[in-house]
């Protein structure tokens, strides 16, 4: 663990660093390719649970009780042939259609007397056609209004680019894990769509912290000639690296502990749909707020004009630097490069105005 | 850091200290006084049925809340009126009905039914008997001077729908005056809940008016059969094909309050809905004169002219004025009690007012001696054939209490581990702040549960598993907010800077980074809230609580422990199981330091 702290310290100071956005090309194809594939299992279409297609669930424990036996007894009771699968924690999982007739009361009344199970026993669910598509038109309001207003908000609080960074990230994020569940097959259920709709919240709040970082290195970035945008970012994104890290990974433990313990305690349910699409949104969520939203702000950033200008002031005294450098030692040279980006952090101390007119030395020095 | 000279540089962080322990204190303490020691748990938790109507209609406007209100008032009684005790009925979202039943006894007709469009009809009184009265009760009613012509000379001439016969006579019962309305407005009805007391002196012997206690000489047989007794004080008369239906009735008992009614056009038995007075009547009624459907209004309001208190104001669209103007005409000749009509819904009968005389021009007012809530309540009832709503069963969940009781267990071993793995996370990561972490959490655990627990009582909150799951998932998002304070505080010691100014400094950098991201946390879970659905709502409202929390937490308790805690050695010195040595985080060796700032060598050098 020390080493982690080590490898904490060494990313705060810009002694290691990785070099996150300027990679930016390498991520989005990592990404685009992800995005791709999940887009082409979306194709393929999503499966859908009762919830969406309406019909009724039974879900009976009997011990002995077997599937074919349970088969044939439904058989008797309804025409439809309803689906008969065994849960993995030995639980009779029958499945009826909604084009059958036969209400629950009498399905339960004559599945208890077929297979012997009282009918308290019976877990019974019936959804009608249209209840699953309310639960989506809902979430896909919630998702829309959501989106606007905290667009608005990062737009206030930040800058409008940033919101559409965290924007697209967030999409990103929904995007891999609705593929996800297209590609393997996974069931969508309500609790599914909870899953999804809170990914939104964590996926941001993850950028958000990291943009928050960014803010800060990059403040009052347009004085000093060291640093362009994109570096500056990227000594933010370090800095907080560990956090973010241990952030996902504090908020991935509750929410294995969910899908792995809860779900293996009971099977298929509520709480594996949720943790489920929770543990995929999460790692996505991670993984986006530092390799997708930062890199496309930078780039973002780099677009407008005083960056732009603070790029080639940067490219001009780089210049001017090697050709002293040249005319120097070699060794000096070294330790302007290993400069460069600790000088990022130098702008958190109340806006000072970073590096410009301060003489070299050694990182550990500057304050 | 300008802080005045005269409070210590990092504040008074007992006091907030104090204040979020007697908060906690004080809320654990009124879970326990109140007796809420538990969070209301969910129909998945507990076991039941939980039952989601959805109304549709043809205009999208007629969907609002205030005619959701009346169907969930509707359904409410109706839910009642099957005998389910303990259910609940609630509106979500903007159309949609739960209908919550708790776990045990057979429920399931229930469900079924309470999908059902439920039916509201106006239907003739032809007989009407109190129900289950025992043993010592006054029989042989006509004794009270009986000028009332006993049933049989009145009765089956009620039936017709359309016949406007000897409409109005004006009223034979006009002499029951106590409330005498002006004749324009049309029926006075009075509530018979209690035909003795109010009508006894005029309406010529009604006989049931015998139930409440004349003392009639007559037999006090203890072994007459209780269907004897009741035989006896039946008044009107109950057709011949519905005799031995009728005498079998006992209302007394929930299951035997059901629906009898098989076609609009022929007559029925049919129970009263709830106890008049403490008795239970049977009714044996005649084909539907009024169908619900043509009530275009229903409204409570009080009676301002006579001072009457509580009454019911009615109003037919067309088709219900006709009739209802033949049949009022009909009955208002009737003698009691077949002058009365009864107001049917799904076959219970909600109200039985009888008729003074003909009411034309389609509106009608019922009175009685309603509490406002029974008004209401009947008003409702009568709304609800006019409400142009439509409702659909869109899920019917049945979690047998095994299940429940599996799921709820699962929930908690979940989030257990999960709580502990974020704990041992915490402690090998931050040493002695992982502790800080732990208290934390365990404050923001005791806050959650016994804020859950009053909002059971107070407000019907109901722990359902998808609010455990968001309970859960909070566990990250308050860990979080430690962990961004932390790592704040220990860049601040890798600058140089000794602990309590460390602390300092790193508190507004970290409040706002853990205000904006707790901000977009709860904007997502009040969202959620406000549009969503079914289970989304539960789960949302966790979220939402919990991130809530999570600020109250970060400012009230683990900011200022931080403070406290760096006073102390352990932490100020940077002992290696403080989590905050700043050799082992690599600060830098000061002497090196051309820094401006310089109150962080010494610490810095005792720690290296």
């Amino acid at each position: 663990m020390s080493r982690f702290s080590n490898l904490g310290h060494k990313l705060y100071q810009g002694e290691v660093s990785f070099d996150f956005v300027g990679r930016r090309k390498l991520w989005y194809s990592i990404s685009g390719v992800i995005v791709l594939v999940a887009a082409i299992g979306l194709a393929m279409g999503l499966h859908l649970g009762i919830e969406f297609k309406g019909g009724s669930v039974y879900t009976v424990s009997k011990p002995g009780l077997s599937v074919s036996q349970t088969q044939d007894a439904v058989d008797k009771i309804v025409s439809s042939h309803p689906l008969v699968q065994s849960t993995d924690n030995g639980k009779i999982r029958i499945q009826v259609s909604s084009e059958d007739k036969t209400t629950s009361s009498e399905f339960t009344g004559k599945l208890s007397q077929e297979i012997g199970v009282p009918v308290a026993e019976i877990d019974t669910q019936v959804i009608g056609p249209s209840w699953g598509e309310q639960i989506s038109n809902k979430a896909l309001t919630g998702l829309i209004i959501f989106m606007i207003l905290v667009t608005i908000y990062l737009a206030i609080a930040f800058e409008w680019r940033m919101a559409v960074a965290a924007l697209v990230a967030l999409i990103h994020d929904l995007l891999i894990t609705i593929g996800v569940y297209a590609l393997v097959g996974f069931e969508v259920t309500p609790g599914t769509v909870i899953g999804f709709l809170t990914i939104l919240g964590y996926s941001l709040y993850d950028t958000v912290v990291v943009f928050d970082t960014v803010k800060e290195n990059t403040k009052d970035l347009t004085k000093q000639n060291k640093l362009t945008y994109s570096e500056a970012a990227n000594a933010g994104l370090n800095q907080t690296l560990v956090r973010s890290l241990n952030t996902t990974v504090v908020a991935l433990l509750p929410v294995a502990a969910l899908l792995f313990i809860g779900g293996g305690l009971l099977g298929a349910g509520t709480l594996n749909d949720i943790s489920l699409a929770l543990f995929i949104g999460l790692a996505a969520g991670a993984y986006s707020s530092i390799c997708v939203a930062t890199p496309l702000l930078a780039q973002l950033k780099e677009e407008a004009p005083e960056m732009k200008a603070l790029a080639k002031r940067v490219a001009q005294r780089r210049a001017a630097d090697a050709k002293a450098a040249a005319a120097k030692e070699a060794g000096d040279s070294e330790e302007i490069a290993d400069e460069d980006l600790p000088a990022g952090m130098v702008g958190q101390r109340g806006g000072r105005a970073t590096g410009t007119t301060r003489a070299k030395g050694r990182p550990s020095t500057k304050r | 850091m300008a802080t005045p000279k005269s409070r210590p540089r990092d504040g008074y962080p007992g006091r907030a200290l104090a204040l979020i322990l007697v908060v906690t204190v004080g809320l654990v303490a009124l879970m326990f006084g109140t007796g809420n020691t538990k969070p209301r748990l969910g129909i998945d938790l507990a076991g039941g049925t939980s039952i989601t109507l959805s109304a549709k209609s043809t205009d999208p406007k007629a969907i609002n809340k205030s005619n959701m209100d009346i169907a969930t008032g509707i359904i409410e009684q109706r839910v009642n009126g099957m005998g389910v005790s303990e259910a609940e009925v609630q509106t979500q979202g903007d159309r949609n009905i739960i209908v919550n039943i708790p776990k045990g006894g057979d429920k399931q007709s229930a469900a079924d039914q309470v999908g059902t469009t439920a039916k509201l009809y106006f239907r003739p009184v032809l007989a009407l008997a109190p129900s289950g009265i025992q043993a010592p009760a006054p029989t042989e009613t006509p004794s009270a001077g009986a000028s009332g012509t006993p049933s049989a000379a009145a009765t089956p001439s009620a039936t017709g729908t359309g016949t406007p016969s000897a409409a109005a006579t004006g009223s034979p019962s006009a002499s029951a005056t106590k409330q005498g309305r002006p004749a324009g407005e049309a029926l006075a009805a009075d509530n018979p809940t209690t035909p003795a007391a109010t009508t006894g002196a005029t309406a010529s012997g009604t006989p049931s008016a015998a139930a409440s206690g004349a003392p009639s000489a007559a037999a006090t047989d203890p072994a007459a059969a209780q269907q004897d007794l009741s035989a006896a004080m039946t008044s009107g008369t109950v057709p011949p094909e519905l005799a031995a239906q009728f005498a079998a009735m006992d209302c007394t008992k929930p299951d035997q309050r059901k629906n009898y009614q098989t076609a609009e056009g022929s007559p029925t038995v049919a129970c009263t809905q709830k106890d008049e007075n403490g008795v239970y009547y049977k009714l044996a009624l005649g084909p539907v004169a009024v169908f619900g459907a043509n009530v275009d209004k229903a409204q409570a309001t009080i009676d301002t002219q006579q001072g009457g208190g509580w009454q019911v104001q009615l109003q037919f669209d067309g088709t219900g004025t006709d009739a209802f103007t033949a049949v009022t005409g009909q009955l208002a000749t009737q003698p009691d009690p077949t002058n009365q009509f009864a107001i049917v819904l799904d076959g219970q009968v909600v109200s039985h007012p009888y008729v003074r005389s003909a009411i034309p021009g389609g509106s009608a007012v019922i009175s009685g001696n309603f509490t406002q809530s029974e008004a209401q309540n009947l008003a409702n009832v009568l709304s609800f054939g006019a409400l142009p709503l439509e409702f659909t069963t869109s899920d019917v969940t049945t979690v047998s209490p095994q299940l429940g009781g599996d799921q709820l267990k699962a929930g908690l071993v979940a989030g257990l581990i999960g709580m502990i793995l974020v704990v041992l996370y915490s402690l090998v990561y931050y040493r002695g702040l992982g502790l800080v972490s732990i208290a934390g959490l365990i404050v923001s655990a005791a806050l959650t549960y016994s804020i859950m627990s009053l909002l059971g009582s107070g407000i019907g909150f109901a722990l359902n598993l998808p609010a455990v799951c968001g309970a859960i998932v909070a566990i990250g998002i308050t860990a979080d907010s430690f962990i961004v304070y932390f790592e704040r505080i220990r860049d601040e010691v890798r600058e140089g800077a000794p602990l309590r100014p460390a602390v300092q400094r790193a508190w507004p950098r970290a409040r706002r980074t853990i205000l904006v991201s707790d901000f977009v946390s709860f904007l997502c879970a009040a969202v959620l809230y406000l549009v969503s659905v079914g289970k989304v709502q539960g789960f949302a409202f966790t979220l939402g609580l919990t991130t809530a929390l999570d600020v109250v937490v970060i400012f009230l308790f683990t900011k200022p422990l931080i403070t406290l805690l760096a006073r102390r050695k352990f932490f100020s010195d940077g002992h290696p199981w403080s989590g905050l040595d700043p050799k082992r985080l690599g600060a830098r060796p000061p002497l090196r330091s051309t820094r401006r700032r310089t109150p962080s060598s010494s610490a810095a050098v005792k720690g290296a």
